[in-house]
């Protein structure tokens, strides 16, 4: 296996500015350099409001970084998320980058199934496989299976999460970024995600991840990152 | 104001980049005076969605139509990957083959359905039309290709033979679909496909269109004002306001991390529900 690292973060900073709030501009992180190699759970650590989703959503391409260069181990050779074509950014996030959010945001009115299977079908997976795979992870996470043919914007807050993650661990990306992926979850349950983080990093998949919950931290964190000292100055 | 514009930049790394299938170079379209669209460029690939968003009056119908080849540019050029010339200017070809391709590779579905349907023909009569276009004289096959269509946009066969009046609003828009897809396109244009339309109607409407461009692997230009549909249907977007382009990137990007100060501003005006 391949011992390059899958992430290499380096020079990065982000500034927001609010051009219909006079132009307020917001610094918040800046010179943030970080790899992470096949294996490893990178825990980003640092109080609420320092920049640590934001940090998550540069690497995805969610958010535009103010400098530096984020580059993705995709296909065999490094692709710079800050600088490559949507179309690429799309291909990379479909084959290499997954991201687990707090929050599930689909697409409206698709059942619970269909949404889970999509990742696969479009990496061309068949159906029935895809089904296969599916159910066996919904009934790990132990979601009902009398919800599963329902669309999940009425599930409850840890339902939609189980959802969401499902959605994630279903491909077998080798790099994920877990935003508090444990955020809404009973302890029975993030017992289960953490078995499938520590599957998937024992698979060589490289993490970057945030988890206020210390017992799932220390379940799975390989190293800590502290986001706070590359606090951009105000 | 072209120094502006906030795009990512157009170089890639580790990647190879396929042909285009369409290549809008510096297209500017004025009337008289007054800016339609200014100095635009992009490229489009197979099976892209790309998604023209901004609000009335900043030029996405006038860089629509002149893309579409309905409206003759005042400068700039518009390519297409042909499949009989390849990758050509469609304003240099001669009118009968820049309609002939326009025929055969392309669709383009209006807000309005009386703007793309012919209201004295039947609805499959209206489906049926591009393969007769295209010289399918084979009446049972046109037929059975027609009730195919209605199926997949879901309508009801046994109401092939009425007149596009006799359906609501969100049927004809159906009818319409399929008009427009039925020949096989390789782009498809789609200008406020769903702007007419009740809420709920919408929703499925849009839940067909993603479905079919996914499934038809289909090239889409969608112009929208609406930031859901564009989240909903969009790869990427382009930004525009009084006629110039003042953002384009990653769809997601464009609307969780808007860059220009308009662009912000047309992000945060969109209401919560």
């Amino acid at each position: 296996m391949s011992t390059l690292p899958l992430i290499v973060v380096e020079d990065l900073a982000k500034t927001f500015v609010l051009h219909n709030a006079d132009s307020a501009s917001i610094p918040v992180f800046e010179r943030l350099s970080l790899e992470v190699s096949p294996g490893e759970c990178v825990v980003l650590a640092g109080e609420s409001g320092v920049g640590k989703s934001t940090l998550m959503r540069s690497i995805y391409g969610n958010y535009l970084p103010t400098q530096g260069s984020v580059r993705v181990l995709h296909d065999g050779a490094y692709v710079d998320i800050t600088q490559a074509l949507p179309h690429q950014v799309l291909d990379v996030r479909r084959r290499t980058l997954g991201y687990v959010s707090q929050f599930l945001r689909v697409i409206p009115r698709i059942s619970t199934l269909q949404l889970i299977m999509e990742p696969l079908l479009e990496n061309g997976v068949s159906t029935e496989e895809a089904q296969d795979r599916a159910e066996t992870l919904l009934s790990a996470l132990r979601l009902p299976r009398a919800h599963w043919e329902l669309p999940p914007a009425t599930f409850s807050g840890g339902e939609q999460q189980r959802v969401n993650i499902a959605r994630s661990f279903i491909r077998n990306y080798p790099v994920m970024l877990l935003d508090e992926p444990t955020a809404s979850l009973d302890a029975e349950n993030r017992a289960i995600v953490v078995t499938l983080i520590q599957q998937a990093l024992a698979r060589g998949a490289a993490m970057i991840g945030i988890f206020h919950d210390h017992d799932v931290r220390d379940a799975v964190a390989t190293r800590l990152f502290g986001v706070s000292e590359f606090k951009a100055a105000a | 104001m072209d120094a502006d514009v906030m795009t990512r930049p157009q170089a890639a790394s580790g990647m190879t980049q396929a042909a285009p299938l369409l290549r809008v170079t510096d297209l500017t379209k004025s009337y008289g005076h007054v800016v339609g669209c200014r100095n635009v460029s992009f490229e489009l690939r197979p099976g892209e969605v790309l998604g023209i968003v901004g609000e009335s009056g900043s030029g996405k119908t006038t860089l629509l139509n002149a893309i579409s080849g309905k409206l003759p540019p005042s400068a700039g050029k518009v390519e297409f990957d042909t499949s009989r010339f390849g990758l050509t200017d469609i304003y240099g070809l001669n009118e009968p083959d820049r309609r002939r391709m326009q025929r055969e590779e392309w669709g383009f579905v209006h807000q309005n359905p009386r703007d793309g349907l012919r209201m004295r023909v039947s609805g499959g009569a209206n489906v049926a039309e591009p393969l007769m276009n295209l010289g399918n004289r084979h009446y049972g096959q046109m037929r059975a290709a027609t009730i195919e269509w209605l199926e997949r946009v879901e309508l009801d066969t046994r109401r092939i033979d009425d007149k596009p009046r006799n359906f609501s609003g969100g049927m004809q828009q159906r009818i319409q679909v399929a008009r427009n897809l039925i020949h096989g396109p390789r782009l498809v244009f789609m200008d406020e496909p769903t702007g007419g339309l009740d809420v709920s109607v919408q929703a499925r409407l849009l839940d067909l269109l993603r479905e079919l461009v996914r499934d038809l692997g289909l090239a889409v230009i969608i112009v929208t004002h609406d930031m859901a549909v564009a989240r909903l249907m969009a790869d990427r977007l382009i930004v525009m306001k009084n006629g110039f382009v003042v953002e384009t990137g990653l769809t997601d990007q464009v609307l969780d991390d808007p860059q220009h100060p308009y662009s912000q501003l047309l992000v945060s005006s969109v209401l919560q529900i």
